[in-house]
């Protein structure tokens, strides 16, 4: 049986637009497809991919425009809506000036001191 | 309880998750669990003698366990004695507590 | 009773650290006498990519075969071999999608392309599983 995973993401925006989403939140779908049970911690400045206005769309070199811009917080939302439970800590999202309501619905805040009890509760934690 | 190892790459001047990080390894060992904190690259240049060890020092005093990647002090020239208490031990260290159950996560 | 250890790795070669200290797990992991998986996940496919090549260093005052520069698919290669002199297996998948992305195709005999599919598969199979993430 697949143990319980604690994907914890603190790197955040990291070849994002080469890319079109983050590797590791794309890596998480794709796990959870092939039946991972997990949940995804939000700490340091990945927590900012959980905020609604993100906008990079407009990214040309010379003629080639990207046409398909990362929509991380949507990514977040779909993942959410597949049953993976996306926590962030909320002393984090303070620290970079975010306030609740500046962030998609689907994210669970969770306290910092909460994060160690985490890492008990879950048999694997990786740490991206 | 737990057993783990954490295992820190980075050293504090590199980013202000490293500090962090030794501050979760004294709040897990807080929390009860067998806890041990492997500094590899060069996440060991704090345990040279005279270099800023005292975040490392506060999460001993929490006790967890602090070891160093051999290689790596070598590779910086870092000699005994340590600072922190700093006990070096080859790679193979990391490999034993995969192998007994250990949860090993990266920093 | 054999057991296996899964790693993942993200580095591409040349460009940190940590591509060696996983590489020296892997090896201490087959000198215990395991079985290792390694799921390459994003630059780390370009690890054991086929082309390679030593050089010379002028500023070293050596030719190539003087330098002896290391490249890692030879590194992967060794230890490949050293799992197999002593009845074991080092299993090295690399993602496909982002070999693709890289084209980063040609690669040794010993890899093999999968997904992240493949990763969980190993990881149910694995007495512990380590993963190195990129920053």
């Amino acid at each position: 049986m697949t143990k319980k995973v604690l994907s914890i993401v603190e790197n955040g925006f990291r070849a994002t637009l080469e890319e079109q989403d983050d590797t590791v939140i794309w890596f998480a779908h794709v796990l959870k497809g092939a039946g991972a049970e997990m949940t995804v911690l939000l700490r340091g400045n990945a927590v900012n991919y959980a905020t609604k206005k993100q906008d990079p769309s407009g990214l040309a070199f010379g003629d080639r425009k990207q046409t398909r811009p990362p929509r991380i917080h949507e990514d977040l939302a779909s993942l959410a809506k597949k049953g993976v439970a996306v926590l962030a800590v909320h002393e984090d999202v303070g620290h970079y000036g975010l306030k609740r309501d500046d962030l998609i619905p689907e994210v669970e805040l969770v306290p910092k001191t909460r994060v160690p009890q985490l890492i008990d509760e879950f048999d694997r934690v990786w740490w991206w | 309880m737990n057993r783990y190892l954490l295992i820190e790459s980075r050293e504090p001047a590199e980013s202000a998750s490293v500090v962090e990080h030794y501050e979760l390894a004294g709040e897990l060992a807080k929390r009860g669990n067998d806890v041990s904190l492997f500094l590899v690259q060069n996440g060991v240049l704090p345990v040279r003698q005279g270099a800023l060890a005292d975040a490392l020092a506060k999460a001993t005093a929490r006790g967890v366990k602090l070891f160093a990647d051999e290689f790596s002090l070598r590779e910086r020239g870092i000699e005994a004695p340590f600072a922190a208490g700093a006990k070096p031990e080859p790679i193979d260290f990391v490999v034993e507590r995969m192998l007994d159950g250990t949860k090993v996560i990266w920093h | 009773m054999t057991q296996t250890l899964t790693f993942l790795l993200m580095d591409p070669p040349y460009e940190n650290a940590r591509t060696t200290t996983a590489l020296r797990l892997v090896d201490a992991a087959i000198r215990k006498g395991c079985n290792v998986n390694v799921f390459a996940y994003e630059g780390a496919v370009y690890l054991p990519f086929a082309k390679q090549q030593p050089h010379a260093n002028a500023v070293h005052g050596s030719d190539a075969a003087q330098e002896d520069h290391p490249n890692p698919k030879d590194w992967i290669a060794a230890l490949t071999a050293a799992a197999q002199s002593k009845g074991l297996k080092l299993d090295w998948v690399n993602c496909g999608l982002c070999v693709d992305e890289r084209g980063a195709a040609e690669c040794i005999p010993s890899v093999r392309r999968g997904s992240p599919a493949d990763f969980l598969k190993f990881v149910d199979a694995s007495a512990n599983t380590l993963v190195i993430p990129t920053r």
